[in-house]
C-alpha cells in the first residue's frame, strides 16, 4: 500500500472513531440534558417555584417510577422535570404538592426541616374531595417514624436545605392515591400541601436536590431508579446571577 | 580500572551534591506544604511520613538518572566509532552486593518506619475496625466537658453525612464541629451502600460499611474549617458528598453543642431518633416495628421499605 493510501486509511480510521464517541456522547449525554430547565423569576423580590411529587410517572418506560415535577411558571403547565433555576441572593419560596404516600426514612434526623426561613414549614392536608383537613399547621418536625406522613423530601444539601414533604393523610389515601402523574387535585384523591422559604445563595452555581428517603421501588435499598436519575427524584437548582 | 574509578568517584560526587540539595530542598521548602497539612496529629504525622519518604526516595531516583545522563554525555559513540562494539560486560559482585543491601536496608526501613507511624498516632488517622489495635489516649466520659475525650459518629448514607454527639445526649447534626487540642474518636458507619468518610485537613480516612463500626481518632491542633467527602463512589451524588467542618476552641464546641441539644429536644427530634448505636439496622424502627415492608398503611402504591438485603434489580 502506497504512503497517500496509508495516510487516507489511518486518517478515515480516525474519522470513524471520533464520529462513534460523537455520536455515544450526544446519544446520551445529549438524552440527559434533553431535560427542560424552568426559570423562575422573582416578582416583588420573591420567587415562586412549584413542585408535585407523584407516585408513578407514566412514563413507558418506567411507569411505577416515584417522581417530581415542577411547574412552568408561564404555562402553569407541569413539566417533568427536576431542574431549574432562582435568582442569586432572592426569597425562594417554594410550594410542593404531595400526592404519593408515606415511607419511612431511612434516617429519622431528616423528619427535621432545616435551612428554611424559620426553620418550619407551612403543611395542609386535603381529602379526595378537594376539601381541607382541618387547618394548615407550622411544623418543624415532621415524624416519618411516628406515623403515615412523609412521602419524600427536598433536600439541597449544598446549601443546608433539608425539608421533609408531607404523605396525604394516610385514612383519607388508603388505596386511593394518584394513578399516574401529573396530578391535580380534582383528581379525586387525596394530597397535602406544603410550602416553606429559603433565600437562594448569593453566588451563581448549581446546587443538586434530591430525596432521602428510600423511595425507589424495585432497586437495593429502595436507593436506586428514580432517586438516581435527574427528572425522577434528582434533580439541580442553577442560581443565576440576579 | 583507573579511569572506571574516576568515573565512579565523579558520579559519587555529582550524586551527593545532587541528593543533598534535593532532599534538603524537600525537607525545608516542599514538606511545610505537603498534603494533608498539618491541623491535626494525625495530619501531621502523614505529612512527615510523605516527606521522610520522599527524602529516601528523591536520592535513588536521582542516582538512577544520574547515571542514565552521565552515560549518555560520556560514554556516547564518538563520530567515526558507530560500527565499533562497546566494552564487553562482566558480572561484579561487589555492586551486586552492595545493589541488593541498599535496597534491602531502604525496604526494612520503609517497613520498621511504616510500622512505627502507624502505632504512634493511633493508626495515623485511618479507620482502625471496630476492636482497634492502637488506641488513643484520652478520658472517656458519658458528657463532655473540655478535657475529656469526644466522641464522634459519622454516619454515611447516599448522599450526605451527619453526625451524632452521644456525650450530648446523642444529638444528631449536618455539619461537623470539633473542638481543638481534643482527641477525638470517630466511630464511622453507614445506613446503606458503602461510603468512605475522609476528613482531608484532618488526616482522618474510614470506610463507612453499613452494620459495622469503623473507629479512627485524631487531635486536631489548631482552629480552622476542614473539608469532609466522601472517598468511595456510591451513586449519581457521590462527588457532591462533601460538606465542610470546622474546628473551634472547647468553649465554642461546648456552646455549639449545647445549643444543637437544646433545640433538638425542643423541636422533638432528639426523641424521635434511635437511641445512640455504634451500628444501626435501618430495617428496625423500634416505633413501627421490625418488618417493615409488611406493614400495611405505611407505604405508598409503589414503595415500601427496603431492607438491606433487598436482591431486586432491575
Amino acid at each position: 500500500m502506497s504512503v497517500p493510501a496509508r495516510v487516507a486509511a489511518l486518517l478515515a480510521a480516525v474519522a470513524a472513531a471520533v464520529a462513534g464517541i460523537v455520536f455515544v456522547s450526544v446519544y446520551y449525554i445529549g438524552d440527559a440534558s434533553s431535560l427542560p430547565v424552568i426559570h423562575y423569576a422573582a416578582t416583588n423580590g420573591v420567587v415562586n417555584v412549584v413542585l408535585q411529587e407523584d407516585p408513578k410517572s407514566g412514563e413507558a418506560t418506567v411507569p411505577d417510577w416515584v417522581t417530581y415535577y415542577a411547574q412552568d411558571p408561564g404555562t402553569q403547565k407541569w413539566l417533568h422535570t427536576t431542574l431549574f433555576s432562582v435568582p442569586a441572593n432572592t426569597k425562594v419560596k417554594v410550594t410542593i404538592y404531595g400526592y404519593d404516600g408515606c415511607t419511612p426514612l431511612r434516617n429519622n434526623f431528616y423528619s427535621q426541616v432545616l435551612g428554611t426561613d424559620g426553620g418550619t414549614v407551612g403543611v395542609r392536608q386535603y381529602d379526595k374531595n378537594n376539601k381541607p383537613i382541618g387547618g394548615a399547621q407550622t411544623v418543624s418536625v415532621i415524624n416519618s417514624w411516628a406515623d403515615c406522613n412523609v412521602a419524600h423530601t427536598f433536600a439541597i444539601p449544598g446549601i443546608g436545605l433539608y425539608v421533609p414533604v408531607a404523605s396525604p393523610n394516610a385514612d383519607n389515601s388508603k388505596n386511593n392515591l394518584c394513578a399516574t402523574g401529573p396530578c391535580t387535585p380534582d383528581m379525586g384523591v387525596a394530597y397535602s400541601v406544603e410550602t416553606f422559604s429559603f433565600t437562594s445563595p448569593s453566588k451563581p452555581g448549581v446546587f443538586r436536590w434530591q430525596c432521602l428517603v428510600p423511595c425507589g421501588g424495585g432497586y437495593v435499598d429502595g436507593n436506586s431508579g428514580p432517586m438516581q436519575t435527574l427528572g425522577w427524584m434528582a434533580g439541580e437548582m442553577t442560581v443565576l446571577a440576579s | 580500572m583507573s579511569e572506571n574509578t574516576n568515573h565512579w568517584r565523579r558520579m559519587l560526587g555529582i550524586w551527593l551534591v545532587l541528593a543533598l540539595a534535593a532532599d534538603l530542598l524537600i525537607w525545608l521548602a516542599w514538606k511545610p506544604h505537603l498534603p494533608p497539612g498539618d491541623m491535626t496529629d494525625s495530619a501531621r504525622h502523614q505529612q512527615f511520613d510523605i516527606a521522610v519518604l520522599a527524602v529516601t526516595a528523591a536520592p535513588v531516583v536521582i542516582a538512577v538518572l544520574l547515571y542514565f545522563v552521565y552515560s549518555i554525555v560520556v560514554f556516547r559513540a564518538k563520530p567515526g566509532e558507530e560500527d565499533q562494539d562497546g566494552e564487553p560486560i562482566y558480572g561484579n559482585t561487589k555492586v551486586q552486593a552492595a545493589w541488593i543491601i541498599t535496597t534491602t536496608v531502604i525496604v526494612m526501613f520503609a517497613f520498621g518506619f511504616g510500622t512505627v507511624e502507624l502505632i504512634g498516632p493511633a493508626g495515623a488517622g485511618a479507620g482502625e475496625g471496630p476492636n482497634p489495635i492502637w488506641k488513643l489516649a484520652g478520658k472517656q466520659t458519658s458528657t463532655w466537658q473540655p478535657g475529656d475525650m469526644l466522641q464522634v459518629q459519622a454516619i454515611g448514607q447516599q448522599w450526605a453525612w451527619t453526625f451524632r454527639y452521644p456525650q450530648f445526649g446523642g444529638i444528631e447534626s449536618s455539619t461537623m464541629i470539633i473542638p481543638v487540642d481534643t482527641p477525638v474518636t470517630f466511630h464511622v458507619t453507614s445506613l446503606d451502600v458503602i461510603h468512605s468518610f475522609w476528613a482531608y485537613q484532618l488526616g482522618v480516612k474510614a470506610d463507612a460499611n453499613p452494620q459495622v463500626d469503623n473507629v479512627a481518632y485524631t487531635t486536631a491542633k489548631q482552629l480552622g474549617s476542614f473539608r469532609l467527602q466522601c472517598n468511595e463512589l456510591c451513586g449519581i451524588w457521590h462527588g457532591a458528598m462533601y460538606d465542610y467542618g470546622k474546628v473551634v476552641s472547647a468553649g465554642d464546641f461546648q456552646a455549639w453543642a449545647g445549643g444543637v441539644q437544646s433545640k433538638e429536644q425542643g423541636n422533638g427530634i432528639l426523641a424521635a431518633l434511635p437511641p445512640y448505636s455504634l451500628t444501626y439496622d435501618p430495617t428496625t424502627i423500634s416505633q413501627l416495628g421490625k418488618n417493615l415492608q409488611t406493614v400495611i398503611g405505611l407505604t405508598g402504591s409503589s414503595g415500601y421499605f427496603y431492607p438491606p438485603t433487598d436482591p431486586v434489580q432491575p
